[in-house]
């Protein structure tokens, strides 16, 4: 065992490079029962264990091993769960490799313990043996482990967003006893996780599942409702409500400001992966809704949104697909997982790069883009690298098809109509770290919306946080 | 007790234009003119934005009308009264600003006389005079003529074959009217891009205020994508949020018509169905 530790991790079963670039189904295929108890092997159960502490909601990660090890799928999901509302949300989308397997002790000489893969496996075995496909290990545990919910304190909260977030909080104050509304804009809840990241990376069903999940807590999700045109929150305050939490995420497309954006054939990743997530132009003509992918498409930007963009695009049947990025290899954002996938695919890279202008021929598409080479100048203030331009590296880029994944900011609507809620230069909702407390009595707010945009777990964690201190506030501010 | 977002009547208007009377109490309390909604007919539907032709917080409806033109609106005029949309969003975009302006006219053109209705109503109620300018291909497709007429001082209708009214175009009619020397405080258009240009043409030099409302390709229609994005005065735009309502002499027309277009290459049914909310020829 000692060497299978120092040799390195279990691999997990992918679908083909040449295969996957064809289909939308899941690349990452998952452990088998023995694998996984292989890789969990290869924990050694530190005393102190540093990926604890690299987990931003402090799962207890050597115990939900030990438990894959020794056959306790059902108690290993207990132990996610206690931290983690989504472990197979999270399994499949944390940037592992920056948060607990960074720290892990294995890694220091060779490769780390594969946690995200066990999170993902005691999550998919626990909802496989719910849907009773799979027998629940042996004993007689239940197979989805029912939380205790406390009994119902009269007190009603309205959560404004329904992404990780919101989702997240609406589950705990169910579970003490309060009574949820999730308002949400679009016509399915999930945020990011439905209109955002492809179903190769993360399955819709898996989203829905979470969802009922929720609802079978008792909360009730209303789609189609967007609060700063439906209602406001001073509305949901007065008309029964004696909480809010604001969840709403960084949805707002940014653009590079360059000319030419407005072509026909350039879009805000947003809105490619709007359509084809969340309105499944992928099944287009069976789903109604179409989207443009041409022979050549170019991806602005290096983070997961950029590499989500581009895979789309191939497997849309993109012949070239390129991903243009100011900066190098080594400082792209994403997760490591999707920048290999993403390469094996096809996706071709072309750092250091910045385009200037999207060039359109007489109809009013897009027929390339004008570049300018970067070179790696001083760290700035987060100790990146400044990419600087390369005087006269003015080059042609042939591509029919934009995508400008370069950021998201905060969506306006709400906190326009909402003119007591404080907000930072960017527009930010400004909140208390521990407790989501904002400038407004009696609404909290966590997530993109508070952060910026940042990550799945981040979020999560952040409405998990708000709705124990919307729990204490409840209880405090008897009417 | 009605349904959400249940049918409660359905009236043909003309050839191929469908009226809903739909049961959307929030929407009706919260709607003001010149607001629209994005409605999805089924799981398998587009979300297509429709403007509010007139709502009733009373009686918690709000009524679309709507063309058919490509698959998606085919499909929405097919539904019965008694049917549920799956999903109506709203209200969405900007409130027309209404105010007492003095003289004012509205242009409807073809199904552009639905959004522009509310919008003429309340100006009326403003307090200002009130000439609206209808306009349409033929006669019969001529929509809510008595309607508009009850809320305006004057009316006057236009068809390209003469059918009805003068033959001949909204933007010629409203030339007219500024040549016979009516003082006009401001100017309202709604209909295709290409008469909201020529609209907008004949109010240039005169300098009289004229407000358009664009009827570009749209998603969620609540700032999150960016598709509705257009020009105006140097500056981009999103329509759904910033809009729908903007100064029609700031408005890039020609990125509106040949954005509009972005799906038409492909048989899509989404621009056909805008070009359709407004009664684009298509
Ligand atoms: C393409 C893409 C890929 C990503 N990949 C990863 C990844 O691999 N790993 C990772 O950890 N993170 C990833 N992220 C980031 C992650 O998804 C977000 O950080 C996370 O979803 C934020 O959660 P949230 O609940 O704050 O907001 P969101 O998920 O954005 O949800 C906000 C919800 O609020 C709704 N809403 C907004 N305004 C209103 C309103 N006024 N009224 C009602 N509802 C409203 C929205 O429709 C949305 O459903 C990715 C993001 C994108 C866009
Ligand atoms: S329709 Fe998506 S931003 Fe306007």
């Amino acid at each position: 065992m000692s060497d299978s530790r120092k040799t390195g991790r279990v691999d997990m079963p992918r679908q083909p490079a040449s295969v996957r670039v064809r289909n939308f189904d899941e690349v990452a295929l998952g452990y088998s029962e023995e694998d996984a108890r292989r890789e969990a092997g290869r924990c050694i159960q530190c005393k102190n264990p540093l990926c604890v502490q690299g987990c931003p909601v402090d799962i207890d990660i050597p115990r939900f091993i030990l438990q894959i090890r020794e056959g306790d799928e059902a108690g290993a999901a207990a132990t996610l769960k206690l931290k983690n509302s989504l472990p197979a949300v999270c399994g499949r989308v944390c940037p592992q490799e920056e948060q607990c397997e960074k720290l892990c002790i294995l890694g220091k000489k060779g490769q780390p313990v594969a946690i995200g893969r066990l999170e993902r496996y005691a999550a998919d075995r626990e909802t496989a043996a719910g849907q009773g496909s799979r027998p629940g290990p042996a004993g007689s545990r239940p197979a989805v482990t029912r939380p205790s919910m406390a009994s119902p304190t009269g007190r009603s909260v309205a959560v404004i967003g329904a992404g990780p977030s919101g989702l997240a909080a609406a589950g705990e104050l169910a579970k003490l006893g309060h009574r949820v509304t999730v308002f949400e804009a679009l016509h399915k809840p999930g945020g990011v996780l439905v209109y955002g990241i492809p179903e190769f990376r993360l399955p819709k069903a898996i989203v829905e599942q979470e969802c009922d999940f929720i609802r079978s807590l008792g909360v009730e999700i209303r789609c189609n409702y967007v609060i700063g045109r439906s209602g406001t929150v001073d509305e949901l305050l007065r008309t029964g409500f004696d909480a809010v939490f604001v969840g709403t995420g960084a949805g707002l497309p940014y653009f590079m400001n360059i000319p030419g954006e407005n072509l026909n054939g350039v879009y805000s990743s947003n809105e490619f992966l709007t359509r084809v997530n969340l309105m499944k132009a992928y099944r287009f003509p069976e789903y109604d809704t179409p989207v443009h992918v041409g022979r050549n498409v170019a991806v602005i930007g290096g983070g997961n949104v950029a590499m989500d963009a581009a895979r789309c695009s191939l497997r849309l049947g993109a012949e070239t697909v390129h991903l243009v990025y100011r900066r190098g290899r080594e400082q792209l954002p994403a997760r490591e997982e999707e920048i290999e996938n993403a390469f094996e695919e096809g996706v071709r890279p072309v750092f250091l790069t910045v385009p200037v202008e999207i060039l359109g021929d007489e109809n009013g598409w897009v027929k390339g883009l004008e570049c300018i080479r970067m070179e790696l100048g001083e760290p700035d203030a987060s100790g990146r690298q400044k990419p600087v331009p390369v005087a006269g590296s003015n080059h042609i880029l042939e591509a029919d098809t934009v995508i400008m994944a370069i950021g998201q900011g905060p969506n306006p609507l709400l906190t326009l109509t909402t003119p007591d809620l404080k907000l930072n230069k960017w527009g930010y909702i400004v909140a208390d770290e521990a407790t989501g407390q904002t400038s407004k009595k009696g609404v909290f707010a966590g997530g993109d919306i508070v952060t910026g945009a940042a990550t799945v777990i981040l979020a999560m964690g952040a409405g998990k946080k708000a709705a124990m201190a919307i729990h204490k506030y409840l209880q405090q501010d008897r009417p | 007790m009605p349904q959400l977002n249940e049918i409660i009547r359905k009236t043909s208007l003309a050839p191929g234009i469908v009226r809903f009377d739909l049961h959307c109490p929030d929407i009706a309390s919260h709607a003001k003119p010149g607001q629209f909604v994005v409605v999805r007919r089924d799981e398998v539907a587009e979300r297509i934005p429709l403007t509010i032709a007139d709502f009733d917080a009373a009686a918690g409806t709000i009524v679309l009308i709507i063309q058919e033109a490509g698959l998606s609106t085919k499909k929405l005029c097919g539904l019965e009264r008694g049917e549920r949309v799956t999903d109506v969003l709203g209200p969405l975009g900007q409130p027309s600003e209404i105010e007492n302006y003095g003289t004012v006219v509205c242009v409807g053109g073809g199904v552009g006389a639905a959004p522009m209705y509310p919008i003429t109503k309340a100006l009326k109620a403003a307090g200002n005079r009130v000439h609206s300018i209808l306009g349409a291909r033929s006669k019969d497709l001529l929509i809510l003529e008595e309607e508009t007429r009850r809320v305006s001082d004057e009316l006057h209708v236009c068809t390209d074959d003469g059918s009805s009214g003068t033959r001949g175009f909204v933007s010629g009619k409203l030339a007219e009217l500024i040549a016979s020397g009516v003082k006009i405080d401001r100017v309202w258009a709604i209909g295709p891009g290409v008469m909201m240009r020529a609209v907008c043409d004949v109010t240039r030099p005169g300098g009289i205020p004229t407000v358009v409302s664009l009827n570009t390709l749209m998603v969620d229609g609540t700032g999150m994508c960016g598709g509705c994005r257009i020009t105006v005065g140097g500056k981009v735009k999103f329509v759904c949020v910033d809009g729908p309502e903007f100064d029609g002499h700031q408005v890039e027309f020609g990125e509106l018509l040949k954005r509009s277009r972005m799906y038409a290459d492909r048989e899509s049914r989404a621009d056909r169905d805008h070009a359709c909310r407004l009664g684009l020829k298509t």
